[in-house]
């Protein structure tokens, strides 16, 4: 059983932004796809204990997850046009006979729809939290400070605009994508920031959103490599984190930049990459590593100093 | 999908569909984005609207029937007319909708329609 159970969390975890960008994409209906991968989770840990994990417990957990779009669908619990439930009874089809075929990543899309201008901008971010990191609610609203209810409420009206305007799932065109670009990294570093302003012994889950986000930082650098904004973004973020353990002293307080000990510095963070050219959030990154230049040549020059910390 | 375009204008665009100077420019646009519209095929169907001032508001309460000259709602842009058109997704209506002659002067609102 706890293998089993292992096995459906490591592959939640892995594919789930995957698996519901590539159902919702195809429904058009981010809550259904949602449900109908919370359902195969379920089946998983109901039917693997039983059969053992398949080898491919992404494709697994597709097929689950799309038989229960499909059914949904037909029972009409789904507004889905007949039109996509043909497409997804079709591509089941396709998937369960080639068994190991790895299925398209369409998260870039699915971010893209969750920064939708047509999206209630304060929606942005927890819709993105939740749909492609799988985040409940409840965590959400407490990072947000917001009422679980109130935020649940929120995704679940936003959700209903996406499948019911019908905002289609696609990556913007050459002469909308800065734009579009540059939400998605204000979700992110909104995301970013809501973990940001804690104070030692804060709650622990507002803390957590700030790795979420630069989880969803290599998500959209990975995606987008050839994108300065976003390298620059996740460059910002790590730069800030590297800096995390040294902001507090022992006894809680603020240390500003300049009195901060570097030895408690996260080095691999901090080690940038160099830009073609001056984008926006790499410009906000820029001063860190410089002043981690300065300190790292200060601390050559005395490195007796640094044994015993400060 | 199908989709409403709803078009709001302000009372200096509905005085431009007579006013003498301007009716040429103003009826030309609108005619050149309905051609658009039929040419690229997405055209389901549209009415222009006469002004809001020769609107007749209607409520039925407890079995009477209210009548009030004038629209809906008092607002500085009133509907002016609506187009139908049937395209892909929202993204496409957006686009349709911010080429409306009313997106630059006043305002367009994009409605999905209900499936019947």
């Amino acid at each position: 059983m706890s293998e089993a159970r292992r096995a459906a969390e490591l592959a939640a975890r892995a594919s789930y932004g995957r698996l519901v960008a590539y159902l919702a994409a195809r429904a058009r209906d981010v809550a259904a796809a949602e449900d109908a991968l919370g359902d195969a989770l379920a089946a998983a840990l109901e039917t693997w204990p039983r059969v053992g994990v398949p080898d491919n417990p992404d494709a697994w957990l597709l097929v689950a997850a799309r038989r229960r779009l499909v059914d949904r669908a037909r029972h009409g619990s789904v507004e889905a046009s007949a039109a996509a439930t043909l497409r997804l009874a079709a591509e089941t089809a396709e998937v369960t006979a080639s068994r190991e075929s790895i299925f398209p990543d369409e998260r870039l899309e699915l971010l893209f729809v969750c920064v939708h201008p047509a999206i209630d901008e304060a929606a942005r971010t927890p819709l993105m939290l939740q749909a492609v990191l799988g985040l409940d609610a409840a965590r959400i609203a407490s990072a947000f400070l917001v009422a679980p209810a109130a935020m649940s409420q929120r995704l679940v009206r936003v959700k209903a605009k996406i499948r019911d305007a019908g905002i289609g799932f696609e990556i913007p065109g050459p002469e909308a994508l800065p734009e579009r670009l540059h939400a998605v990294l204000e979700a992110i570093y909104a995301a970013y920031g809501t973990g940001w302003e804690d104070v030692a012994g804060a709650d622990p889950r507002r803390r957590g959103l700030a790795e979420e986000a630069i989880w969803l930082g290599r998500l959209v650098v990975a995606l987008l490599p050839d994108e300065p904004e976003a390298g620059g973004l996740l460059a910002l973020m790590l730069c800030c984190e590297a800096r995390r353990s040294a902001r507090r002293d022992a006894s809680g307080a603020y240390v500003p930049l300049s009195g901060q000990d570097v030895a408690r510095w996260s080095r691999p963070m901090t080690s940038a990459r160099a830009w073609p050219r001056p984008p926006r959030w790499p410009r906000r990154a820029a001063p860190v590593p410089a002043s981690t230049r300065s300190t790292r040549c200060r601390r050559t020059r005395w490195p007796r100093t640094s044994p015993t910390g400060r | 999908m199908i989709y409403t375009i709803l078009i709001y204008e302000t009372q200096d665009e509905f005085g431009a569909r007579t006013d003498a100077k301007r009716k040429d420019a103003y009826w030309g646009a609108y005619h050149a984005y309905t051609v658009a519209l039929r040419e690229a095929g997405v055209m389901v169907g549209g009415h222009g609207l006469q002004p809001a001032a020769v609107a007749t508001t209607v409520r039925q309460r407890d079995g009477k029937r209210q009548v009030q000259d004038g629209p809906y709602a008092e607002a500085k842009e009133q509907l002016g007319g609506y187009y139908v058109i049937d395209v892909p997704d929202l993204d496409k209506a957006l686009e349709w909708a911010a080429r409306c002659p009313a997106a630059s002067t006043g305002a367009v609102e994009v409605r999905p329609n209900l499936s019947m």
